[in-house]
């Protein structure tokens, strides 16, 4: 039958031709930013709504992370005789991946579903089209402030999730496990280098911010204005934003090390 | 204070009751005019080659079955929707298709109200109104504030300042997206059913307010309703839709109309009484 | 959209927070610096580093006074590894360096003994007593290799044994 193939082609050509949407928007955000008027009240605000408030649950996952990493990488250096190498462990993993692509995860999940549902539902209620009437751009006072908050806040939830790693690895390694509190530190200064693994992981996490603001936006702007599409749109928001950083993440990770 | 509109010698003109097409109007004697305008959502048709117009200065009402297209019109002038042919003008300028830059300049013309009011509901009520204010004006915030106060209490609305939309009744939610509206002094004000799920007390003061907006600050009003009361009770022109017809006239001109349609659509109706004496 | 200032403050607290984690991450574990290098800078020429890398830390007595800051290949084929050391060491030009390990098979690291002389390292010194790393296996083959030759020239403490028996 030639349904599935014609099926298959149409999915084709929706996937390219939102793949052109993006593009378009992005280049409508990017406009509107470098553009006054500089929404600093409104980019204020979102930074507490995206950044503030996702504070509890990136330090708490950051240290159950770090402290799965300790314990695991104990039991299974202590085999080796290495276990004072768990600083070591617990930072190189934290920094060079699991930092900025859990911190992502979960800011897509927290962040990014709200942002979707809620500029989602204010198509659905034609705000926007309210403030087109009024001549206001909708993408300069409600796209720009939370696309930009979201890039801000990833790297620096970033930081703090890493650094709570490496609190949780080092509770685990000396508190529990009776390790000494000097090689796990010195260890992990020794093993970590600025350039390589620091700036790595800064620039995942900027870029990981910057899909997150945009697919998170886009899908909340173009969503369909129904309660139905309002779900949708949150839904594939976090969907597409986590496959998105994964694959990213690769990509990052096989660039940097050339 | 008062628009720059030009209140010409427009008379309540009777209009044939013509589907055909019109020879637009002449500019300065109607504020909005569609000339054979055909519109589509995707595979739905809303409608074909359609004509009406609105008079300068005066209130009218579009009327019509449930996806008649009636907020369509609407749409078609606030540069929301395209059409797929015909012109859309508004004073003497097409504005069928516009860019961007050409709709900003055309909606500081225009005020609309939205059916849900569409506030921004994280915004209080005062910042709401005050926004197209802060956003295209040069106004101090002194200034804004008088502004948007003076509005407000001309709509019947004190002392909600603070409120946010979603603690407001419907009649209170409707008035203050009113004073948003007309508080950038549009020159044509477009409602989108301002009645609805109103109780009739409240439908008779939206009325009586937008009476005296017209009146006071002689904008043009074009209103979607589906409230035949309050259409005869304030319109000074009718626009009704019917399977695809267009049929324009003053209140007095609809309500003694020979058109069969028009008449039963105007008409008490026999629905009821048969529902009734069939059980 | 009212401006509340407990909000502002809460973030700009995040930001500093998040801004001065970071900044943590980056010059205390990540070794970033922005003076580049104030401190004493000596280099040191070995046969055998080693997994020595840079960054490793630099001992002299158990206490950490430096780090490796770089390792290249000299031109006469010895490894040249270069130190940043804490600014006010005094150390005599007679010191020597040795490449250690940490355990039997940990990470490697640099101890210095300071020796006796006046005259202190400037920098751009040059260590020049240094003791290279010991590889554990050429240290296991030379064991190898020293047992199988002593069988095979000394036979007496082998064969008193059976000359007992009946």
């Amino acid at each position: 039958m030639a349904n599935p193939i014609s099926e298959l082609g149409y999915k084709a050509l929706k996937f390219v031709q939102a793949l052109g949407n993006l593009a378009a928007f992005t280049a409508a955000v990017a406009w509107a930013i470098v553009r006054p008027p500089s929404r600093f009240g409104g980019f204020v605000r979102e930074l507490y709504k995206l950044g503030v408030l996702s504070l509890v649950i990136i330090c708490v996952s950051g240290l159950a992370v770090g402290m799965v990493l300790g314990l695991q990488g104990y039991h299974t250096l202590v085999r080796f005789g290495a276990q004072q190498s768990v600083g070591e462990l617990v930072g190189l993993s934290l920094i060079r991946e699991l930092g900025p692509v859990l911190t992502a995860l979960l800011v897509a999940g927290r962040a990014g579903s709200a942002t979707a549902a809620e500029i989602g539902t204010m198509v659905a209620t034609e705000q926007l089209n309210g403030l087109r009437m009024l001549s206001i751009d909708p993408i300069s006072l409600v796209v720009k402030p939370k696309a930009l908050a979201m890039l801000c806040s990833t790297p620096l939830l970033t930081g703090l999730f890493v650094l709570c790693g490496i609190y949780g690895g080092y509770v685990v390694d000396v508190g529990l496990m009776k390790g000494d509190p000097g090689s796990y530190m010195s260890g992990l200064r020794s093993a970590v280098d600025f350039h390589n693994d620091i700036e790595c992981c800064l620039l995942k996490a900027v870029i990981f911010g910057t899909l997150l603001g945009l697919i998170a936006t886009f899908r909340g702007y173009n969503s369909e204005p129904t309660s139905e599409g309002v779900s949708a749109a949150t839904t594939s928001s976090v969907v597409i934003s986590s496959v998105s950083v994964l694959l990213m993440d690769y990509v990052i990770t096989a660039l940097w090390g050339v | 204070m008062v628009p720059s509109v030009n209140e010409s010698e427009q008379g309540r003109q009777g209009l044939q009751a013509n589907a055909a097409a019109q020879a637009p109007q002449q500019a300065g004697q109607q504020a909005v005019a569609l000339d054979r305008v055909s519109m589509s959502y995707g595979q739905r048709r809303v409608f074909n080659s359609l004509s009406c117009s609105f008079p300068q200065g005066r209130i009218s009402l579009i009327l019509g079955g449930s996806g008649s297209g009636k907020s369509t019109i609407l749409r078609l002038i606030g540069g929301l929707a395209q059409a797929q042919s015909g012109r859309v003008l508004v004073g003497s300028e097409d504005v069928t298709h516009l860019s961007q830059g050409g709709l900003n300049v055309l909606r500081r013309k225009l005020g609309m109200l939205f059916q849900g009011g569409a506030l921004l509901d994280s915004y209080s009520v005062f910042e709401n109104v005050a926004l197209p204010l802060r956003e295209q004006r040069r106004k101090n915030p002194a200034e804004i504030g008088t502004e948007v106060r003076a509005t407000l209490n001309a709509v019947g609305v004190s002392d909600a300042d603070d409120l946010l939309p979603g603690e407001l009744s419907g009649g209170m939610l409707r008035r203050v997206a009113l004073a948003r509206a007309i508080i950038g002094k549009p020159v044509i004000l477009l409602c989108d059913e301002p009645f609805s799920g109103l109780d009739p007390l409240t439908i008779r003061r939206m009325e009586a307010l937008l009476v005296q907006i017209n009146r006071e600050l002689r904008m043009t009003m074009i209103i979607v309703s589906h409230d035949i009361q309050s259409t005869f009770r304030m319109a000074d022109h009718i626009v009704l839709l019917l399977g695809g017809k267009v049929i324009e006239g003053t209140a007095e001109q609809m309500r003694h109309s020979q058109q069969p349609e028009v008449a039963e659509f105007f008409s008490e109706g026999t629905e009821i009484a048969t529902a009734r004496g069939a059980i | 959209m009212e401006r509340s200032s407990m909000r502002d403050f809460l973030v700009g607290l995040f930001m500093l927070a998040g801004i001065g984690g970071i900044v943590y991450l980056s010059v205390s574990i990540g070794g970033f610096s922005w003076h580049g290098s104030e401190g004493l800078h000596v280099s040191a020429a070995f046969d055998e580093t080693g997994s020595l890398t840079v960054r490793a830390p630099v001992v002299i007595g158990g206490v950490r006074v430096g780090e490796v800051s770089a390792i290249s290949l000299g031109n006469d084929f010895r490894a040249t590894v270069e130190m940043n050391l804490d600014p006010g060491l005094k150390l005599p030009t007679d010191t020597s360096a040795q490449i250690v390990t940490a355990g039997v098979l940990g990470d490697r690291y640099i101890e210095l003994q300071p020796g006796a002389e006046e005259k202190v390292l400037k920098s751009g010194d040059r260590i020049s007593m240094t003791q290279s790393a010991v590889i554990l296996e050429r240290l296991i083959g030379q064991l190898v290799y020293g047992v199988t030759k002593g069988d095979s020239k000394d036979n007496k403490p082998a064969t008193s044994e059976p000359a007992k028996m009946p």
